[in-house]
């Protein structure tokens, strides 16, 4: 069964994310040289919608689309028609009319997504969805690491932060375990989701304990425009038990890379010299393989979608 | 008034816990001393129980007419055997004064093909702030009283609401869970809400809530039921509360016995529920605790939905699900499965719940009020929501396969529905 939408990293086969990243892997690499413009989407439209605020993500897809080829169109939803009352699926519908070949879509609340594919044509792409999956984030750390790295397997990587409002973490969880890594979850009790353990990952509380001898370290944000109310005391005393500063970091392995997924808070999860160490940090690296990895999974759609229009006529 | 004998047929005696091939006569619309000279009805051996006496159905009148009626109900009721129809107060406008009961209880009479009493809200608007009129309320008919989900949450009311209730020897039927932790919640905490993503309530909220609810009870001598219990760690509560002779008794949901919490899947808003569908565990727990008679009642929730409410992502789709003539093929899915037998079934679903309100139907005995149904407990078929009398077609069961059937309902001897 080939892929027609890119809805999250739980329904993909090792397989399929390795076929991803190798392609990425040469849009990586085309990206630096002078000629970064292909024609694989030429002639496509790609709707970018999203419902949730977005600068990074929504400029990432948008690039990548462009130097793919494709007509790209950005629709800031909350201005728009959602607020005169009109349901997502009606708001699927009309854009569906519109016959669009893509639609890259980012959205308040976990599954709306899925029920928006259901209702369209055209290959859907999750650019998050709530809590629940950010599958191009996922993919795109996953690059990161194996070129850094040399491999995307038996590594000790620990996610740490905010877990249980994440879906960068829950996607990257998925992911890194079916390419057999061992993953730590580092953080507070209050922001571990229940029956994370049934995941395969084993929890820390205490940053040290957790980041000991690890090869990646993955730090979350601390989603403040989640917290309905008290899951942390402060933010001060968040930063002096999970803030990662070089103490903290010293008893990772010695060439242990930083990843953070932006934007960060600087002072709160992140200490902004390790963010700006070369050395340690591969965040601005992380931003490159986004475009990357978006043009690799929409040149992927497309090229599934053209076959099956093809098979379906022969 | 009809007079009939139905013959070759075998009657589910929940009270006796027997099953037996005989006949049944009916004169009068009573269940009256075998006569051969009566008209009668070869059933061919299909099966006969006391109809259900559904303890909380939602009519959505008052208010919201379009989901579903009292017709409508009525209707939906006979077809899935449910000769007595209990409607909750939380409609729009609730009904909390003796003028909105009147209101339900002369449009019941008027259209519902089934008997049907009313529960009254417990307090004004189900706000939890000052206590309903309970003793107009009970004058003119209203036959438990009960805010549904929405838990008073201020004790001091709830405590003098039970007192009077008490007084007037009124039921009062609680939602046993802490509204604290269940706020937002659109599943169950575990595994299967994490890899989703869907805003979790953890199963401890409903012990809480029962827990403060039997200590309220044991306060003011009340008469309570617990809607619907769907929890392992519930159980010890209500059987403690129990053993100590507390006037307890408690119910599950049909969804809450037959579904579990996977069956959400892709966020399939049909199956949001409140409270939302629990785990595996939990459902054979439940099962258990309706077999050895911990848990008394299981009611149908029955809960309608227009379109809408539902073609929404998930964490925003209402919650609910249409049961009335799906209650008894899902049940049978517990006597299929044989976890329960035929009596103990009806005796979940006819006997305890008409006892529990002081009704005289639920049996087969002598006097009784001919409140039956027959039907077929292996017919297969698979269930097409539209085909549903209701006006609502939010099942969770669409598309399924079920077995067991009605093939006829009778309130009073009068038949009300004939497949």
């Amino acid at each position: 069964m080939q892929l027609q939408h890119l809805l999250g990293i739980e329904p993909l086969h090792p397989h399929s994310i390795t076929a991803i990243l190798d392609l990425a892997d040469y849009y990586a690499d085309q990206n630096r040289t002078g000629v970064r413009k292909s024609e694989a989407l030429a002639g496509c439209t790609q709707i970018n919608m999203f419902f949730e605020n977005s600068t990074r993500t929504q400029a990432s897809f948008e690039i990548a689309g462009k130097r793919l080829g494709a007509d790209v169109m950005n629709m800031a939803m909350q201005a728009s028609s959602i607020k005169k009352g009109e349901t997502l699926i009606d708001t699927a519908l009309t854009l569906n009319a519109m016959h669009p070949d893509l639609l890259v879509v980012r959205h308040p609340h976990s599954g709306a997504v899925d029920l928006l594919a259901q209702k369209v044509n055209c290959a859907v792409l999750n650019a998050g969805d709530g809590r629940h999956e950010h599958p191009t984030q996922a993919l795109l750390d996953a690059l990161t690491i194996r070129r850094s790295k040399g491999r995307l397997h038996r590594l000790n990587i620990a996610i740490c932060g905010d877990i249980a409002h994440s879906r960068v973490a829950r996607s990257n969880l998925i992911l890194l375990s079916k390419m057999e890594n061992r993953i730590r979850l580092v953080g507070p009790a209050t922001l571990i989701p229940a029956g994370i353990d049934a995941f395969g990952a084993e929890v820390f509380h205490d940053m040290e304990e957790g980041l000991k001898d690890v090869d990646v370290v993955m730090m979350l944000r601390l989603q403040r425009e989640r917290m309905d109310g008290g899951f942390i005391p402060s933010e001060r005393e968040y930063y002096h038990r999970y803030g990662l500063n070089a103490a903290k970091l010293s008893h990772a392995k010695p060439d242990a890379i930083v990843m953070h997924p932006g934007p960060m808070n600087r002072g709160v999860e992140i200490d902004g010299e390790i963010a700006d160490d070369l050395n340690r940090s591969v965040i601005q690296e992380q931003v490159e393989m986004g475009v990357a990895v978006r043009m690799a999974a929409m040149d992927i759609l497309m090229r599934n979608r053209r076959q099956a229009a093809t098979e379906a006529q022969a | 008034m009809t007079s009939l004998r139905i013959t070759n047929v075998h009657l589910v005696d929940p009270e006796h816990q027997t099953v037996e091939l005989g006949n049944l006569s009916i004169k009068n619309g009573r269940i009256a001393a075998d006569d051969p000279t009566l008209p009668s009805f070869n059933s061919q051996g299909k099966y006969l129980a006391p109809g259900i006496v559904d303890i909380s159905a939602k009519v959505c009148e008052p208010g919201e007419r379009h989901k579903e009626s009292f017709r409508s109900a009525g209707l939906s009721a006979a077809a899935g055997g449910v000769t007595t129809l209990i409607t909750r107060p939380d409609t729009n406008p609730a009904v909390d004064s003796p003028e909105t009961l009147e209101f339900a209880s002369r449009r019941a009479q008027a259209t519902c093909a089934v008997r049907s009493y009313q529960i009254a809200a417990l307090t004004k608007g189900r706000l939890g702030k000052e206590m309903t009129e309970i003793g107009f309320l009970q004058d003119a008919g209203a036959i438990a009283f009960s805010d549904c989900d929405a838990v008073v949450t201020n004790t001091k009311v709830l405590a003098r609401a039970l007192t009077y209730a008490r007084q007037l020897g009124a039921l009062v039927i609680g939602h046993p869970q802490d509204p604290g932790l269940s706020e937002g919640a659109a599943a169950t905490s575990g595994k299967f809400a994490t890899l989703r993503a869907i805003p979790a309530v953890s199963p401890m909220a409903e012990r809480l809530g029962l827990e403060r609810d039997l200590a309220m009870v044991e306060m003011t001598g009340a008469k309570y039921h617990a809607d619907q219990l769907s929890t392992a760690l519930a159980l010890p509560a209500l059987e403690r509360a129990k053993q100590q002779g507390l006037d307890v008794t408690a119910g599950v949901s049909i969804h809450h016995l037959t579904l579990n919490e996977l069956d959400v899947a892709d966020y399939r808003s049909f199956f949001k529920v409140k409270p939302p569908l629990r785990s595996e565990e939990d459902r054979l727990a439940m099962i258990s605790a309706l077999a050895n008679g911990l848990i008394d009642i299981i009611s149908s929730m029955h809960t309608p939905q227009d379109e809408e409410s539902k073609r929404l992502p998930y964490e925003q789709a209402a919650s609910g699900a249409v049961a009335l003539e799906t209650l008894l093929p899902a049940a049978l899915r517990l006597y299929h499965a044989e976890q329960l037998s035929l009596p103990q079934l009806f005796r979940a679903l006819s006997l305890n719940p008409s006892r529990r309100l002081g009704l005289d139907s639920g049996r087969l005995s002598l006097g009784a009020p001919a409140d039956l149904l027959i039907f077929d407990p292996d017919m297969p078929f698979v269930l097409d929501r539209f085909s549903l009398r209701s006006k609502s077609k939010n099942t969770p069961f669409d598309g399924q396969r079920l077995q067991g059937r009605v093939l006829a309902t009778f309130v009073g001897g009068k038949e009300v529905y004939t497949r």
